[in-house]
């Protein structure tokens, strides 16, 4: 019973942040403009030659998606901090995870919408030919559990984050480090992905990068209430 | 959460400072004796002549500095599940041990690697995962420092410790095989037999002095707090103090 | 019961109870630890050293239990400036997991059905916290705990205060209702405590005390 009623509170928390944000819709826009600026910056720095960018195509993209995609967390709290809505949200009976689930699903279709055009984007910026065949799918399930990663600990950061001095400092210095298996591995996997995943290691990334998911969702879900409620 | 009452009688604190003091001493008598031993006994690289010594500084630090983050998640854990600060307190020292001595095993591999390999960094992945180590130190600290209250510090720096400890293993399998990918310098070898003596005895002795300073830096910190304490309690009885006498 | 928030000493030696039927003000300067109180009160904050009990259950063995009983009206809205006030309304009857709650007649209760899907961004503060009281009549608890409710309302906003406080009084709740002057409140208070820089120091009674010890509401000591 409680759990079904926890559930229905992360939709509702979802349901909110993506309201709100659709309402204002400032922030999207802004954020996927940054992103583009930012491959546009890594063209100018590594190009132009086309090798050269082909090569370096994946990892401009993961960077600017996790700099551009950093801003998305902090905001996500701050919509709480202005009116003191976060005191009566802590105030309706019912268990933490729910809270910090909520905002994940809302973070995580906002980073997806993003994504969605800066890939495209990247695509044509760093000369990257549309994977043949299905590989298009490994592709697709790399970019989602590397994003599912991002936004796990950034949703999770932030709530400490938007909380503290320099909060805009704090977040990357908090989240970065941990990201680096993350960019590792989807880096990585994206790239062999496109020349045909020669030596097979794709699949071994992607395990990586699940096995990471589970783990940081598991320990963000049970902490979330230590984080929260101080 | 009550305040936590701070063991201040003088002779338990005393003690507690000599046996400390004994063991700093104790520390750096065995990383002379360790470092005497391993100058005399040692002989010189055939690739790297006597620059290899600096191993033996090295990588006991480096073996030493993930035993320090080892100790802040065991801490931050027990921190969570009890909520007594001496663990938050804890944690807090071993963290500002461990990243002074991260930073000196990066330092070296650093200094230890220009003349060896002409470069000053070459990505290897025991090193490079010694740098995220730093950056996880570091991030932890700062969090620390951009906190005020204290209990929402040591909340909060627990949690964050406890990450971070979940995600070294992960770093350093991350780490080794993408340069294992791309492979293009190898690590300078540790375990030839040669050295291993050596690196033990370096080893305990950082170890000593690791104890040493987490066990000095944790003892100013409880007698901060104490102090601090002290004066809040103060703050409080004068507050109700005057109310009375004011009528 | 104490508090502080860092150096600081918020409180520092608080008793109170409140029985079921009564209705208690607190008054105090700016400062003295009022709105700590009443959050702490509500849950939203711990005591440093202390304990609260609500309706006979102490909080730290079973928060949301005292929380479903509980009702704060804070001093800041609370409220999603991007959302319109039914949304707002919504959003809380979800978190408050209501069945078939009737949004309407709540905005209309409160006066605020005519801009019920405007944005609260538009609204001002007095309209502002007219929804934030539709939310506690969503949650209709027990225990009012009013921080400042009468701040720059207008007469027919502190009527509506004052309804809504004699409404869950005759239920059989009660209710703290923290203000400058109790004056303001327009005679409803059962009685007045003074909060002097974080304590309490009873301060002669206006209208006859009842006290009719049914149920511990807020009981502290330190």
């Amino acid at each position: 019973m409680s759990w079904a009623s926890d559930v229905r509170r992360m939709r509702a928390i979802a349901w909110k942040d993506l309201t709100a944000e659709r309402r204002s819709r400032a922030v999207l826009n802004a954020v996927t403009f940054l992103g583009v600026l930012i491959l546009m910056l890594f063209g100018f720095a590594l190009g132009p030659d086309r090798d050269a960018l082909r090569d370096a195509a994946a990892g401009a993209l993961w960077l600017a998606i996790l700099f551009s995609g950093i801003l998305a967390f902090n905001r996500s709290y701050q919509v709480e901090l202005d009116g003191g809505a976060l005191e009566s949200l802590l105030l309706y009976p019912g268990s933490r995870w729910s809270i910090f689930a909520g905002k994940l699903l809302a973070n995580l279709a906002f980073v997806f919408l993003v994504e969605l055009i800066v890939i495209p984007v990247a695509m044509v910026l760093f000369q990257v030919q549309f994977p043949e065949g299905w590989a298009w799918a490994s592709q697709l399930a790399v970019l989602v559990l590397g994003t599912v990663g991002f936004v796990i600990l950034g949703t999770f950061y932030a709530a400490m984050s938007s909380r503290s001095r320099s909060r805009e400092v704090l977040l990357p210095l908090l989240l970065f480090p941990m990201m680096i298996p993350v960019l590792l591995g989807a880096v990585e996997s994206s790239t062999s992905l496109l020349r045909g995943d020669p030596m097979r290691e794709a699949g071994a990334w992607m395990g990586m990068l699940t096995a990471f998911d589970i783990i940081f969702l598991t320990a963000a879900l049970v902490t979330f209430e230590y984080v929260i409620e101080v | 959460m009550a305040v936590g009452t701070m063991d201040l009688t003088t002779d338990v604190a005393a003690s507690a400072r000599g046996r400390t003091n004994w063991l700093g001493v104790a520390g750096i008598l065995a990383l002379a004796a360790a470092q005497l031993f391993v100058v005399v006994t040692s002989p010189p690289d055939r690739d790297m002549g006597h620059l290899q010594k600096i191993m033996y500084v090295h990588v006991p630090a480096a073996w030493n500095a993930f035993l320090a983050y080892f100790v802040v998640a065991i801490a931050s854990l027990r921190y969570l599940w009890k909520g007594r600060q001496t663990d938050d307190l804890l944690a807090a020292s071993a963290a500002e041990v461990g990243a002074l001595l991260t930073g000196l095993t990066l330092a070296l591999g650093m200094i230890w690697g220009r003349p060896t390999w002409g470069v000053w960094w070459t990505w290897d992945p025991r090193l490079t995962s010694t740098a995220v180590l730093f950056f996880i130190f570091i991030a932890y600290l700062l969090l620390r420092a951009f906190v005020d209250d204290p209990e929402r510090r040591a909340q909060w720096s627990a949690v964050v410790g406890l990450l971070g400890a979940l995600n070294v293993p992960i770093v350093y399998m991350s780490v080794r095989w993408w340069r294992t990918l791309h492979q293009i310098q190898s690590s300078p070898s540790t375990v030839d037999p040669a050295y291993a003596w050596g690196l033990r005895a370096n080893a305990i002795a950082v170890l000593v002095m690791l104890i040493f300073c987490i066990r000095h830096r944790y003892e100013s910190a409880r007698l901060e707090r104490g102090a601090d304490d002290l004066v809040d309690r103060a703050a409080l009885a004068a507050g109700r103090g005057r109310e009375v006498t004011d009528g | 019961m104490t508090r502080r928030f860092g150096r600081r000493w918020a409180l520092r030696g608080v008793s109170l109870t409140v029985a079921s039927g009564e209705i208690v003000g607190l008054e105090g300067h700016n400062g003295s630890g009022k709105s700590t109180l009443l959050r702490i009160a509500a849950t939203a904050l711990r005591p440093t050293s202390g304990s609260v009990v609500i309706a006979g259950t102490p909080v730290q063995e079973d928060p949301d239990r005292a929380r479903a009983q509980v009702g704060l009206l804070s001093f800041q809205p609370g409220l999603y400036d991007d959302l319109t006030a039914r949304e707002n309304l919504v959003f809380a009857s979800r978190m408050l997991d209501l069945a078939s709650p009737d949004i309407n007649a709540v905005l209309e209760r409160v006066g605020l059905l005519a801009e019920a899907d405007e944005r609260v961004r538009t609204f001002s503060s007095g309209m502002q916290r007219r929804l934030s009281l539709g939310r506690l009549l969503l949650q209709s608890p027990r225990i009012l705990l009013l921080d400042e409710p009468y701040n720059s309302f207008d007469r027919q906003g502190v009527q509506l205060v004052n309804e809504i406080v004699l409404t869950v009084r005759d239920a059989g709740g009660c209710a703290l209702i923290v203000l400058h002057d109790r004056h303001v409140a327009g005679g409803i208070l059962d009685r007045a405590v003074r909060l002097r820089q974080g304590l309490t120091d009873p301060a002669p009674s206006g209208e006859g005390l009842e006290a009719r010890i049914v149920e511990d509401v807020a009981g502290a000591t330190v």
